[in-house]
């Protein structure tokens, strides 16, 4: 039984069971990473086949700080690699954004786009993105133009299927209301139907920022000579897997990173929604 | 000003997954002068909604005309003040931007706009509640924004589907007063819709009983008893006696038809 003055004292020891809650989060991840250099360290595996996570972790600081020249030519190049990566990321994602919400209002909402530019845009949607690259190589060279390309192909569909599906969900009655309050086509499209389907929207960008790193990483592998794809799949050619770790780790990261962001503005954005959560009013 | 006429009025649903069609309104004719304060009643499933719906130009009847001022209704728009069923706010707005998003759509400056809301924020009691969203918001607190919101559009015709269903008699109370009170001073026409047979006599100077599916209407009935109303008065009980005789008549024929 805990009673109402029990609150006040237990603060202290409520801080350090948030501690703790938050330590058995890493508990997995550490063991992991320990079997892994113990595994690695035992000889079992050729140290270059692979690396231990201290090796990994040797060369990723080397590659951004450039302290023992272990990671050779890359030594302290990294912010150079992940920004030429990152632009990429952010040019073909901006542009497919901007265009896929376009294009998935004005399908959402109107029947004559509907009729004349859904057929088209669907029959594209299943052509991976990746069969692209050699007509995007053909059509920009090799350079930054066919990477962002492809990230627009990737980001472009889950932007405009969530988009259409957004203002085709949209509440009749929320419609109706606006139209009561003499709402004219721009209004009712600017100042109801848009937020409506913005949680909608979101949950498209969302997954699309996901799609625009892994093919940035692909079209840097085939396509561009330079980027953190490009630095992976060179050092994959020297055997150098603790560096290709130390890539994989740099864009997980990153990618992660772009999608935090990306909630955060969504966050803000929504913070109307935010009372109806599952949970019930979270902080 | 607000007069509506509607003549002949049918409505049949295609429902098209079942393949029938269902007749919802038959054959209505009704005369609303302007100022009137009409309550409909009627068993649930009737065409109350519709009825409403087809004023305020969401629907369109089959056949028949609907006439607010003489002028054919094709369309919603902002003369008509509607309170839905539900509440129906746009739940990334806050109370008060809701209560003026009318004034929102017309261009009005954000200062004028809260000014003119906090009157009818004052007026449905949310005082202290004005910078909050409808899901921070319970039912009945929702409904009052979207009755405020209705009012400050200062239309001729408001159109109030059971807007008082989710309250606490208190608030009720308080409500239908301050409803009566609105209409007296505005003048305008109010078609009101409830289940409530006290409910419709407080308010109403004209209260129309539909009969059940297909709804057609059953009577009209004038009752100017003054304001305010004491429902203890013979006068009250009268008209009470004669609207439920009037559902019970119903039922009963029901009954035998069946
Ligand atoms: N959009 C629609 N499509 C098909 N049928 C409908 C539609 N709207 C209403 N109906 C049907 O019309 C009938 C009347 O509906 P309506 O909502 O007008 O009833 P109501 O009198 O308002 O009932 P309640 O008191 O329960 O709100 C119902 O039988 C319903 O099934
Ligand atoms: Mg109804």
């Amino acid at each position: 039984m805990t009673s109402v003055t029990d609150v006040s004292p237990a603060r202290p020891a409520l801080r350090l069971t948030r501690a703790v809650q938050g330590l058995e989060r890493l508990v997995v991840p550490a063991l992991l990473i320990a079997g892994w250099e113990a595994f690695a360290r035992s000889g079992m595996l050729p140290p270059a086949l692979l690396p231990a996570p201290s090796a990994v972790l040797h060369a990723l600081g080397d590659w951004v700080f450039g302290f023992d020249e272990t990671t050779q030519t890359y030594s302290g190049h990294w912010p150079r690699d992940a920004l030429a990566s990152a632009l990429r990321v952010f040019g073909g994602f901006a542009l497919a954004s901007a265009l896929g919400i376009l294009a998935g209002v004005a399908i959402g909402w109107s029947r004559l786009f509907e009729k004349t530019l859904e057929p088209t845009l669907q029959m594209l949607r299943p052509i991976p993105p990746v069969s692209w690259i050699p007509l995007a190589i053909i059509w920009f060279g090799i350079a930054d133009k066919p990477a962002i390309f492809l990230v627009f192909l990737g980001a472009f569909f889950p932007v405009l299927m969530n988009s259409i599906h957004g203002v085709k969900t949209v509440d009749h009655n929320l419609v109706r209301a606006g139209a009561m309050m003499g709402a004219n086509g721009r209004q009712m499209l600017t100042d109801i139907v848009l937020p409506a389907a913005l949680p909608s929207i979101f949950a498209g960008l969302r997954i699309a920022v996901g799609s625009a790193w892994m093919l940035t990483v692909t079209a840097e592998m085939v396509a561009v000579k330079s980027g953190l794809g490009y630095v992976l799949w060179d050092s994959y050619y020297f055997l150098r897997y603790d560096i290709v770790l130390a890539a994989m780790i740099s864009i997980g990261l990153l990618g992660y990173l772009s999608d935090l962001s990306l909630k955060a503005i969504m966050a803000r954005t929504l913070r109307w929604q935010q009372a109806t959560t599952v949970q019930g009013r979270a902080g | 000003m607000g007069a509506i006429e509607l003549r002949n009025i049918v409505k049949v649903f295609s429902d098209k997954r079942r393949g029938r069609d269902l007749l919802t309104l038959d054959n209505i004719n009704l005369d609303i002068e302007a100022n009137d304060f009409v309550c409909l009643l009627g068993p649930s499933g009737c065409g109350k909604s519709t009825l409403l719906n087809i004023i305020a130009g969401f629907e369109q009847a089959t056949s028949g005309r609907t006439l607010v001022d003489g002028k054919q209704v094709e369309r919603p728009g902002s003369d008509r003040g509607v309170v839905f069923q539900q509440p129906t706010l746009m739940p990334w707005l806050t109370a008060i931007d809701n209560i003026a998003f009318h004034l929102k759509l017309k261009g009005v400056a954000r200062a004028e706009r809260y000014d003119r809301a906090m009157e009818f924020i004052d007026l449905v009691g949310l005082r202290g509640f004005e910078h909050h969203h409808p899901s921070e918001m319970s039912g009945g607190m929702n409904q009052r924004v979207g009755i405020a919101r209705a009012l400050l559009m200062n239309p001729s015709v408001i159109l109030m589907d059971e807007p008082f269903a989710a309250l606490d008699a208190q608030t009720k109370l308080e409500m239908q007063e301050e409803l009566v009170a609105i209409w007296q001073k505005r003048r305008c026409t109010i078609v009101f819709v409830t289940h409530s047979v006290d409910e419709a006599l407080v308010l109403g100077n004209k209260i129309v009983v539909m009969t059940k599916r297909p709804g057609r209407i059953r009577e009209a009935v004038n009752f100017d008893l003054p304001r305010p109303r004491d429902i203890t008065s013979p006068e009250f009980n009268d008209a009470k006696r004669h609207i439920l005789s009037l559902i019970r008549e119903e039922s009963t024929r029901l009954a035998q038809a069946s």
